[in-house]
């Protein structure tokens, strides 16, 4: 290599090396002041979301078809949680509406939100497809067949031990309940294995999310099905439970979904910087010692534990697990492990949002909230597949 | 470090790609990977890296098998940049870069982990865009943020898969220069699948032709790169020419070129 330009004294080398160390000091410098500003916004967002979070579950205990004032809201909350320092408020069934009808509503909106979002964050990591969620892959319907036959089919499997209750920390449990999420939960995972079958053929985005459709159809004959052979009242149940309420709002329906919900949300968390790393490739991800085929097989597990959990008391609510992570994906890049968190905020105060639109739009009825989101999403979804960046790409 | 290969043999389904080969590779060397299309130049790499697992053999580093080293210290151990690069949504190049330093952390980055980053993309100049995604970058800046990331991940030795192949002239030559500077430097060892032979003959220590499931000779570059190697494994005729920076590859096409004539 004769075409290096010797220096043209020794104080010139010294300079020249002197002033590349220093340039790459400043860029290091500006390199790591960028990636601490980028971490400082991020935890800004997900603070703002927390934020959101905590407005929406204010108002929804707030707001229904009685409105009740704020403070007198909160101070019902305060006093079930330190009774000796904050008193209840003069207006005695405020204390009935919120503690037996809107607390377990609101944090039945919020689980399931948390839910769906963080298991539309997960799916959409490890299946490396911005169009799934447990909605667009099919988990959602499976798992409300399971449900619905669990309805119809129930007190014929299980005899009357089907509607016996029995006492668990205080609160009444239903033996239903339990087979419901029990029935979801098989047939959401049936459901997630035909699709890793199918994704391992050709995992396209096409495919998947097509697979996704026809496994929902499939499900959807099942539960016309059941639904044509129900009698009259199992009938009522079922239609209105599709189409995505929150009247199944129990305390036993929450003490059975928080255990699940949870640890499932920590046990995702932690699985964040391995989701991150398949973000570059199956095969840069095994070089960077992850098992690849486990981390898949553990993450849709628990992602479609915890969303055919929620289905079973909600119903079918659809796009809030494609909705929540896109938006947060937009504004704060890709980083599983600060998407999880803002996402599963975001999707519980859209969740929370939309079931206080639901419950005050023809006061004093209220119409199902998985109607709202169902028109909120499907716009969404067209807007999400047809802008220019994706369209090449289905 | 010395990574032998012993026996190897590896395919798809009863197909064998690779049929019983042994090698060694070591510290502080390129070793350059030659071969046709199809020759299983993809396939000893992946297997090299344990992408796929040996079907007969065994690979070791310092007399350990491969096969029976915790994941996580072997992801210390080897770094690969594949010939497909793959990425999703919203991904940038810092997050990208950061993948290599996965085996090193538990759930956040150290001020260490970001250095040896930020260095990484200086060293392979995509330091100018490291918050832009992936998807609007261009191919030779994609494969540079690849190969950043291998060196995030501070290995011993460093598998490539044609990491030239989407790289204009300069960004070949350049890209290759640094290896070579990285792996004397720090003591590592490079093994890179090549079909530029002009640039296998000036970088490499040593190159290994793989054809037909088998070597067909490894060695110094001079040895082995030769009118009667790519005679035999290209089917092109071909002579190697000096001038006074070195050898050179002149190849000639037989349907136009006055192959009779030639010097």
């Amino acid at each position: 290599m004769t075409n290096v330009q010797e220096p043209v004294d020794r104080f010139d080398a010294e300079r020249d090396r002197i002033m590349s160390t220093m340039q790459t000091t400043i860029e290091h410098d500006r390199i790591e002041g960028q990636y601490d500003t980028s971490q400082r916004s991020k935890v800004l967002f997900i603070s703002a979301m927390g934020a959101l979070t905590i407005i929406a579950f204010i108002c929804s205990l707030a707001i229904g078809s009685v409105d009740i004032p704020i403070l007198d809201a909160l101070s019902v909350l305060g006093h079930h949680l330190f009774p000796s320092w904050i008193s209840l408020p003069d207006t005695a069934w405020y204390d009935t509406i919120i503690m037996m009808e809107r607390f377990p509503r609101t944090l039945l909106c919020l689980m399931t939100g948390v839910s769906l979002a963080a298991a539309g964050t997960v799916m959409q990591g490890l299946l490396r497809n911005p169009l799934v969620s447990p909605f667009t892959l099919g988990v959602s319907t499976a798992a409300s067949f399971g449900a619905a036959i669990s309805i119809v089919f129930g007190s014929s499997i299980l005899g009357g031990a089907f509607y016996s209750t029995f006492s668990f920390l205080g609160f009444d449990m239903t033996v239903k309940n339990i087979f419901l999420v029990l029935m979801s939960f098989a047939f959401g995972m049936f459901s997630i294995l035909l699709v890793l079958r199918i994704a391992k053929r050709d995992s396209s985005r096409a495919t998947l999310v097509l697979s996704g459709v026809v496994i929902s159809y499939l499900f959807q004959a099942g539960i016309s099905f059941s639904k044509y052979i129900s009698n009259d009242e199992s009938l009522r149940e079922i239609t209105n439970w599709l189409m995505g309420g929150m009247w199944n709002a129990t305390w036993s329906a929450i003490v059975i979904m928080t255990p699940i919900v949870i640890p499932c949300i920590i046990y995702l968390e932690k699985m964040a910087l391995d989701i991150n790393s398949l973000s570059a490739g199956d095969e840069i991800a095994r070089n960077v010692g992850i098992d690849v085929g486990k981390l898949r097989n553990k993450g849709l597990i628990a992602s479609t534990l915890i969303a055919s959990t929620c289905v079973a008391f909600t119903g079918v609510i659809g796009f809030i697990g494609l909705m929540a992570p896109h938006m947060c994906r937009m504004i704060i890049g890709n980083d599983t492990r600060y998407i999880l968190p803002a996402s599963a905020l975001l999707g519980s105060s859209i969740l929370m949002f939309s079931d206080i639109v639901a419950r005050v739009i023809i006061r004093p009825d209220q119409i199902p909230v998985g109607i709202i989101l169902y028109f909120i999403g499907g716009i969404f979804f067209i807007w999400m597949v047809t802008r220019s960046k994706w369209s090449g790409k289905l | 470090m010395i990574m032998e290969v012993d026996g190897l043999s590896q395919g798809y389904g009863n197909n064998l790609v690779i049929d019983d080969i042994s090698f060694t590779a070591k510290s502080g060397e390129l070793l350059t990977v030659l071969g046709p299309n199809g020759c299983g130049k993809s396939t000893l790499i992946k297997t090299l890296c344990n992408v796929l697992s040996p079907k007969k053999g065994t690979i070791y580093v310092d007399k350990r098998d491969l096969s029976n080293i915790d994941p996580k210290e072997m992801a210390r151990l080897i770094g690969y940049v594949p010939q497909t690069m793959t990425h999703f949504g919203h991904s940038t190049v810092y997050d990208l870069v950061l993948i290599g330093r996965r085996p090193y952390v538990d759930w956040s980055y150290s001020t260490n982990d970001l250095r040896v980053a930020a260095d990484a993309m200086i060293t392979m100049n995509v330091n100018a865009y490291i918050s832009r995604n992936i998807r609007e970058l261009s191919g030779g800046q994609r494969q540079r943020a690849f190969i950043a990331r291998a060196l995030a991940q501070e290995p011993n030795f460093y598998i490539f898969d044609e990491p030239t192949s989407s790289f204009d002239l300069r960004n070949q030559l350049d890209t290759m220069r640094i290896m070579r500077n990285i792996i004397h430097e720090k003591e590592a060892c490079l093994i890179v699948a090549l079909h530029d032979l002009n640039l296998a003959m000036r970088y490499s220590d040593r190159v290994m032709v793989l054809n037909d499931r088998e070597i067909y000779d490894i060695g110094e570059p001079e040895d082995v790169i030769t009118s009667k190697m790519i005679k035999d494994v290209y089917g092109v005729t071909a002579d190697i020419m000096e001038d006074m920076h070195g050898l050179f590859v002149r190849t000639y096409d037989i349907n136009t070129d006055l192959v009779e004539d030639r010097a």
